[in-house]
C-alpha cells in the first residue's frame, strides 16, 4: 500500500469511506440495512492513516465500529455491501453483517460486538507470529470505552510481559456509547494507563490523517524491531449517533458542531487545495469516482442473492471427512 | 511411548494425560500448553509435571491469573495458525474466560461464513468430592454443552484420557475437554499401544439387558459399581459413557433403550436445565414408545455444593442413590 501515502490517495480513500457509511445510513431507512449500524462518520482519519502503516501479511482486529477499516484494508466495497445487506456474496456470505466483517485473505479478523473481546485475539495473534518467528504484526483497534473493560488492562501486561509484537490502537471517541470518559474512568489519560504495564505510548490527532499515518508507522516501527507492543491514542469524534436509535441526549449539539470544524476530510482538501495541490476540479473529479464506486457496490449488493436457508446450520463446526 | 515389552503398564489418570501432552508436544511443533502455574509449579494437579523441562519456557507457557485473555490468546493462536492446549485451573475459574468461549471460539466459523478454524484444546478439572465447598466443585460441563460451534468431551478412562486429546487437537473446531478432578488419581492398566481415540461416539462400558444406566466423567466409577450391584440382585445394568457431551451421540443411547426400555441418567451437575434434562428429552422425543417405565435421573442435589463432607457427599449422586433409580425403574411398568 505505498502509494497510499500520497495525500490525495489518503483523502480518497477517507471519501471512499465517507460516502459508503451516508449510503449505508440511507439504505438503513430504507430497510435494506438492519440490526446495528454503527457508523465511523468523522473518525476516518484513524483507520486510513493507521492502515498504510500495515502489511499485507499483518493481522487486523477491530471492532463493530469497522466499516472504514475494512474499506482502507482493501475489502471491496461491493463484497463489504453485501455483507451489510446479509447477501451471500458478502465477505462473511453474510452471517456477520455490519459488525462482524471478515476476509482471512486480508487478515481482517473483525468485527467483535463485544467491547474489549478483541484485545486478547490480538495478544494470541501476536503470540502466534513471535513463536513461528514471522516478521508480522497484529493491529488491535478498540475504543476508549474498552479501556474500562477487564481485559484491556490483562492484554496490555500480558503482550508487555511476553513482548509481543501488537500495535494497540485506541480510537478515542470520548464516548463510549453514551458515557463520557469522565465519567467512567477515574484516570482519563489512557497513555498512562498503558504507560503503567510499560509499553510505549503515542497520543495523536486523530483528526489529521498525516499525523496519524506517521504517528503509527512509527508505532509499527518500533514493533516490528522487536521492541514489544505499542500503544497509541488517536483522539477522535464520531459525528453521528452511536447507532442507528441513539437520541444524543448525552452530548451538547454545539460540541458536535465544535468538532465537524475539524472534519478530516474537509480540513485534508482545505489544506492541499491551499497548497495547490488539488483544484475544484480535481476535487470533484475524486467526489465522482467516489460516487461511482458506492453505486457499484449497491448495485452488487443489491443482485446479490440469500443463503438457502438449508444452509442453516452450515459451518456452525467443520464438515466431517467421512 | 516406548513400552518394548508390549504388556500393559500400571498408570494413572493424570499420568495418561501427560503422555497425551508430551505426545503432542513431540508430535506438532505447533503445539504449546498455556496456563496458570502449567510449568514452574507443574500444573495444579500436577499434569504438566515436567514438561517445563522437556520442552521449555516458550511452549510449556505460565500465565498471569487472567483467565479472559490467556484463553481469548490461545484462541486468536489458533486463528493464527497454532494448536493451543489452553489449561485453565478449574472450571470454576473458567466463568472469567466465559466470554472468550462463548462470544469468539463457538461463533468465529459460522459468523465468518467459514472462513475461521479456531483449533483450540482448553482443558479444565471439573466436578465435588474433595470438600472444597460451593465455588471449588462445579461441574459446568452441561452449560458449556449448550452451545453450538464447540465440541465437549469428559474423558472417564485411562484410555480416553490417553487418546482424546490428540484427536481433539486435530479438531479444527474448539473443544473443551472437562476431566473430573477425582479421576486424577485413578490407576489401572494402559495398553502400551493406546494411542488417538475418536471423539464423537459414546461408548457402552457394560453390556445388560433390563436397564440403561446414562453418564460420564467423574460419574462412571460410581455407575459401573452400581451395575455391579444390581448384577448381584439379578438386574443386567447396561452402563453408556457419553464421553462427548456436544455433539451428543443419541445413536449409541436410543439403541440401548431400545433393548432395555428403562433408563437412568447419572449427572453430577445440577438437575434443572442440565444434560440429563436434555437427554430425557431427546429419549422422550425419539424413543417414547420403548420406554416401559419412567426415566429415573440422579444427579447434584440444588444447592451450592457444601463444605461438610456428609452434606457434600449426599449432594452429588452416590452409588446407592443409583441403585435405588434403577431398582424403580425396573419395578414398573406400563
Amino acid at each position: 500500500m505505498s502509494n497510499a501515502t500520497s495525500p490525495v490517495t489518503l483523502l480518497k480513500e477517507m471519501l471512499r469511506v465517507r460516502r459508503f457509511e451516508e449510503k449505508c445510513a440511507e439504505l438503513y431507512g430504507a430497510g435494506k440495512i438492519r440490526g446495528f449500524l454503527h457508523l465511523y462518520i468523522g473518525e476516518e482519519a484513524v483507520a486510513v492513516g493507521a492502515m498504510q502503516a500495515l502489511q499485507p501479511e499483518d493481522a487486523i482486529i477491530a471492532t463493530y465500529r469497522e466499516h472504514g477499516h475494512a474499506l482502507a484494508r482493501g475489502i471491496s466495497a461491493g463484497v463489504l455491501m453485501a455483507e451489510m445487506y446479509g447477501k451471500y456474496e458478502g465477505c462473511s456470505h453474510g452471517r456477520g453483517g455490519s459488525m462482524h466483517i471478515f476476509d482471512a485473505r486480508m487478515r481482517f479478523y473483525g468485527g467483535n460486538a463485544i467491547v474489549g473481546g478483541g484485545l486478547p485475539l490480538a495478544v494470541g495473534f501476536a503470540l502466534a507470529d513471535k513463536l513461528t518467528r514471522r516478521p508480522h504484526l497484529t493491529a488491535c483497534f478498540f475504543g476508549e470505552g474498552a479501556v474500562a473493560e477487564g481485559e484491556f488492562h490483562e492484554s496490555m501486561n500480558l503482550a508487555a510481559l511476553w513482548q509481543l509484537p501488537v500495535l494497540f490502537l485506541c480510537e478515542n471517541n470520548l464516548y463510549a456509547m453514551g458515557t463520557a470518559l469522565e465519567r467512567s474512568e477515574s484516570q482519563t489519560n489512557l497513555c498512562e494507563k498503558a504507560e503503567s504495564y510499560r509499553v510505549p505510548v503515542r497520543a495523536v490527532d486523530g483528526m489529521d490523517v498525516a499525523a496519524v499515518m506517521s504517528a503509527t508507522a512509527q508505532a509499527a516501527a518500533e514493533v516490528r524491531g522487536g521492541g514489544g507492543p505499542q500503544f497509541v491514542e488517536f483522539r477522535t469524534y464520531r459525528f453521528r449517533a452511536h447507532s442507528m436509535f441513539d437520541p444524543e441526549l448525552y452530548r451538547s449539539k454545539a460540541e458536535v458542531e465544535r468538532w465537524k470544524q475539524r472534519c478530516p476530510i474537509k480540513t485534508c482538501t482545505e489544506r492541499m487545495v491551499g497548497q495547490g495541490v488539488l483544484d475544484a476540479a480535481s476535487v470533484a473529479a475524486i467526489e465522482r469516482e467516489v460516487d461511482e464506486e458506492i453505486a457499484a457496490a449497491v448495485s452488487y449488493a443489491e443482485s446479490g442473492t440469500w443463503e438457502p436457508v438449508e444452509n442453516l446450520l452450515q459451518d456452525v463446526y467443520t464438515a466431517r471427512a467421512t | 511411548m516406548s513400552a518394548a515389552s508390549g504388556q500393559s503398564a500400571k498408570i494413572t489418570y493424570r499420568e495418561a494425560l501427560r503422555l497425551a501432552l508430551r505426545e503432542a508436544l513431540r508430535r506438532d511443533e505447533r503445539v504449546f500448553l498455556m496456563g496458570e502455574d502449567v510449568g514452574r509449579y507443574g500444573g495444579s494437579y500436577a499434569v504438566s509435571k515436567g514438561l517445563l523441562e522437556e520442552f521449555g519456557e516458550e511452549r510449556i507457557r505460565d500465565t498471569p491469573l487472567s483467565e479472559s485473555t490467556f484463553v481469548g490468546a490461545g484462541i486468536g493462536a489458533a486463528l493464527n495458525g497454532m494448536l493451543p492446549i489452553v489449561e485453565i485451573m478449574t472450571c470454576n475459574f473458567s466463568l472469567l474466560a466465559l466470554d472468550q468461549i462463548v462470544n469468539n471460539a463457538a461463533t468465529m466459523r459460522h459468523m465468518s461464513g467459514g472462513q475461521l478454524s479456531v483449533p483450540i484444546v482448553i482443558r479444565m478439572a471439573t466436578g465435588a468430592g474433595r470438600q472444597l465447598a460451593a465455588q471449588h466443585s462445579h461441574s459446568f460441563e452441561g452449560w458449556y454443552a449448550h452451545i453450538p460451534g464447540i465440541r465437549i468431551v469428559a474423558p472417564a478412562t485411562l484410555e480416553d484420557a490417553r487418546g482424546m486429546l490428540w484427536t481433539a487437537l486435530m479438531d479444527p473446531d474448539p473443544v473443551l475437554m472437562f476431566e473430573h478432578a477425582l479421576l486424577y488419581n485413578l490407576e489401572g492398566e494402559l495398553a502400551p499401544d493406546a494411542g488417538p481415540v475418536d471423539i464423537d461416539r459414546a461408548a457402552v462400558r457394560r453390556s445388560g439387558d433390563d436397564v440403561t444406566l446414562v453418564t460420564y466423567g467423574g460419574s462412571l466409577g460410581k455407575t459401573l459399581r452400581a451395575a455391579e450391584q444390581l448384577g448381584e440382585r439379578g438386574y443386567g445394568a447396561e452402563v453408556i459413557d457419553l464421553r462427548t457431551l456436544r455433539p451428543l451421540d443419541m445413536g449409541t443411547v436410543l439403541a440401548s433403550v431400545a433393548k432395555t426400555h428403562r433408563m437412568v441418567i447419572v449427572d453430577e451437575g445440577w438437575k434443572s436445565g442440565s444434560l440429563s434434562a436434555e437427554i430425557a428429552a431427546r429419549t422422550t422425543e425419539d424413543a417414547f414408545y420403548d420406554l416401559d417405565a419412567p426415566i429415573e435421573r440422579v444427579c447434584g442435589a440444588e444447592v451450592p455444593i457444601p463444605y461438610p463432607r456428609h452434606l457434600e457427599e449426599a449432594a452429588i449422586p452416590q452409588v446407592p442413590g443409583i441403585v435405588d433409580a434403577a431398582l424403580r425403574t425396573v419395578s414398573r411398568h406400563v
